[in-house]
């Protein structure tokens, strides 16, 4: 319903010298869905809280279509929000919970029916819309919560961990609808979320948040393929990429284990990179893959962990002083102590900076930087 | 936590904490139906012939001494008690309630402070303060006024609101107030309609608990104030006459005083429970 302008804004609370949010601009399209990423005290929770006017804005500017709304009150900025905690009013019934805002804005009694019954089929609340929120699960107060800021017309809405509490099947069915849903009426809409399956399976963009600051700003393909940094690299993807320290010596990179010894060595592109420098290097594990045939394999170790998941496997394997561990989309046969080859495409490496850690390109042999 | 089964040995347990507690009260109420003669009979007898003259004279005002008549307005002690109660309660909730809000949600310069100093006042002794206050009053023409009474009564009333309804405010989440905020009503509308309806409980606590303290308070109206705003705690002082203790009256006038804070009391103890552990986890 309209963009959100994040303009270099930051938050030091009273009484701290730290930056809860530390210059993070961002700009969100008419009708785009992100997510704000990361761990607890990362500063996304406090992003929001801006956003809504709940917090003052210490530096920068918050852009609401084409108004500044810094100074407005909570009220004036027309948001929706649907809180972690759920915040339903306990002495109203489920229905007027969801319907509280249409109330109030006199809209007509057979389109507030309408809209109610509507958002509560989409969620699934049918049968608890005469009870009281105190008497409801937690699952069940978080979908009253994001029925209540889902029925409104705003400008922008603003979900605060919308489906934590929510079962897996559930969950699994009301992303998709709520995706609908968004994307139907072209709902800007904010999530704060620790989860990244679940930015990845509702945002168009995703913000990964660390420390206060904003580390990277991209589409879940962006992320996976380009993460800008070691955190973003480490954050994104599960299980968690392969990181070692790296240098470059003679044509190749020289990859070395945690004790500093040399493990094993990757071919390098002629000028990729300075001979002599220093780097990290990660390694998607569903990049790498697991060859029982030794032949025409990047690297050779012993495998150390085989699980099938039911429908992929992750294989860790033991290359030189190196853990490294690689998913596979079929059952591996090896056994733990067999010797198994590891296939490693060019573009499953990334080259980080060791000393800042921002990437330095992504893939060994083409041309491509870092974005 | 409740017991399986109710055991004889429990009973009777009960029974000698109630009478140990109740005992007072029901001597009391057996007094205040005797004359002064059958009071001061010793040994004691539980049976009597039971009068209603002590009320009597109470209601009317006519206390009939051994020597003659005198006069005694306890009804007017009544009617204080309850002015002075009940605006104490109600000045103390229109300050405090407001007050308790604050320093439940929002940190600000002094405000640990300013909440402890406000307590403070509970368990400072009134004496210390009394003098020079009896001395102010006299100056400023507020000796012997509902209004002074009621203003040297926040000293009791205020803190005890103020600590108990934070307790409450800092119960409900702030959540629910800034989802109505987003719904677009103002700062002070949440506060009345949110809030304040969600404390409830609270509030009504502290209120009643404020009205008891209040009306029990016999120091500061004694020396701030004379007959015609004392309330009944002072009144009773009157029986204590020249030809005599007028015990049977005493007690008449006891058990009328007491009758408006039992009956609070027992109409509403579950708040009071309430009320009273939580300020006493929150304080």
């Amino acid at each position: 319903m309209a963009t959100l302008d994040l303009d270099d804004i930051s938050k030091i609370y009273p009484g701290s010298r730290d930056r809860a949010v530390d210059h993070v601009s961002m700009k969100i399209e008419d009708g785009e869905i992100i997510a704000l990423l990361g761990s607890s005290g990362c500063g996304k929770t406090s992003t929001l809280r801006m956003v809504a006017g709940f917090e003052s804005v210490t530096e920068g500017t918050v852009k609401l279509g084409d108004r500044i709304v810094n100074n407005l009150k909570p009220a004036e900025r027309n948001i929706a929000m649907a809180f972690e905690g759920y915040a339903l009013y306990p002495p109203l019934k489920v229905r007027d919970n969801i319907a509280f805002s249409l109330l109030r804005d006199r809209t007509p009694r057979a389109e507030i029916d309408k809209r109610v019954g509507e958002i509560s089929d989409m969620l699934e609340l049918g049968p608890m819309m005469e009870r009281y929120p105190p008497g409801l699960s937690g699952g069940q107060q978080q979908r009253v919560s994001l029925a209540r800021a889902l029925i409104r017309k705003a400008a922008i809405y603003l979900l605060d961990e919308p489906m934590s509490q929510l079962e897996p099947q559930l969950r699994a069915l009301l992303r998709a609808r709520i995706k609908d849903h968004l994307i139907a009426n072209k709902m800007t809409t904010v999530i704060v979320t620790h989860d990244q399956t679940e930015a990845i399976a509702l945002a168009d963009r995703i913000a990964v948040m660390d420390n206060g600051l904003l580390q990277q700003f991209g589409t879940p393909e962006d992320l996976r393929e380009r993460p800008s940094n070691l955190f973003v690299a480490s954050f994104i993807g599960e299980p968690p990429m392969n990181l070692f320290s790296a240098e470059v010596a003679g044509g190749v990179l020289q990859v070395f284990d945690n004790e500093g010894a040399a493990a094993f060595t990757l071919p390098l592109r002629q000028g990729a990179l300075p001979p002599g420098s220093r780097v990290m290097i990660g390694m998607r594990p569903h990049k790498l893959r697991v060859s029982e045939d030794l032949a025409g394999a990047t690297l050779r170790g012993r495998v150390v962990t085989n699980h099938w998941l039911g429908d992929h496997s992750h294989v860790g394997v033991q290359v030189g002083g190196c853990f490294l561990i690689a998913v596979a989309g079929r059952h591996v046969v090896a056994p733990v102590g067999a010797e198994v080859g590891i296939i490693a495409p060019e573009d499953a490496v990334h080259v980080f900076d060791v000393a800042n850690g921002q990437a330095i390109r992504h893939g060994l042999h083409d041309q491509a930087t870092a974005a | 936590m409740k017991s399986a089964s109710f055991s004889p040995v429990r009973g009777i347990l009960m029974l000698i904490v109630a009478v140990f507690f109740l005992f007072p009260l029901i001597w009391i109420v057996l007094m205040s139906f005797e004359t002064n003669g059958d009071i001061l009979r010793s040994p004691p007898r539980l049976f009597f012939s039971p009068t209603l003259h002590n009320y009597v004279s109470l209601i009317l005002g006519k206390l009939g001494g051994g020597v003659g008549t005198m006069t005694v307005d306890y009804m007017r002690n009544m009617m204080n008690s309850v002015i002075l109660s009940v605006c104490s309660v109600v000045v103390s909730l229109i300050l405090g309630v407001p007050a308790a809000y604050a320093f439940a949600r929002f940190k600000f310069r002094g405000g640990e402070d300013m909440a402890f100093t406000l307590l403070s006042f509970r368990f400072a002794p009134p004496l210390l303060v009394l003098l020079p206050l009896l001395r102010y009053f006299q100056v400023i023409g507020l000796y012997d006024t509902y209004f002074g009474l009621v203003w040297v009564y926040q000293l009791i009333t205020l803190p005890l609101v103020l600590w108990i309804v934070r307790g409450y405010f800092e119960d409900v989440s702030e959540d629910i107030e800034l989802a109505y905020r987003l719904d677009g009503h103002s700062w002070l509308a949440t506060f009345f309609k949110i809030a304040i309806p969600l404390a409830r409980p609270g509030i009504a606590a502290a209120a009643l608990l404020a009205f008891i303290y209040a009306w029990n308070n016999f120091i500061f109206a004694l020396i701030l104030g004379s007959s015609s705003v004392q309330p009944v705690t002072v009144g009773a002082l009157a029986f204590i006459t020249a030809s005599g203790i007028e015990y049977g009256q005493i007690a008449a006038a006891l058990v009328l005083s007491v009758i408006p804070t039992l009956v609070l009391a027992i109409f509403t103890q579950r708040y009071l429970v309430e009320g009273l552990s939580l300020g006493a986890i929150k304080g």
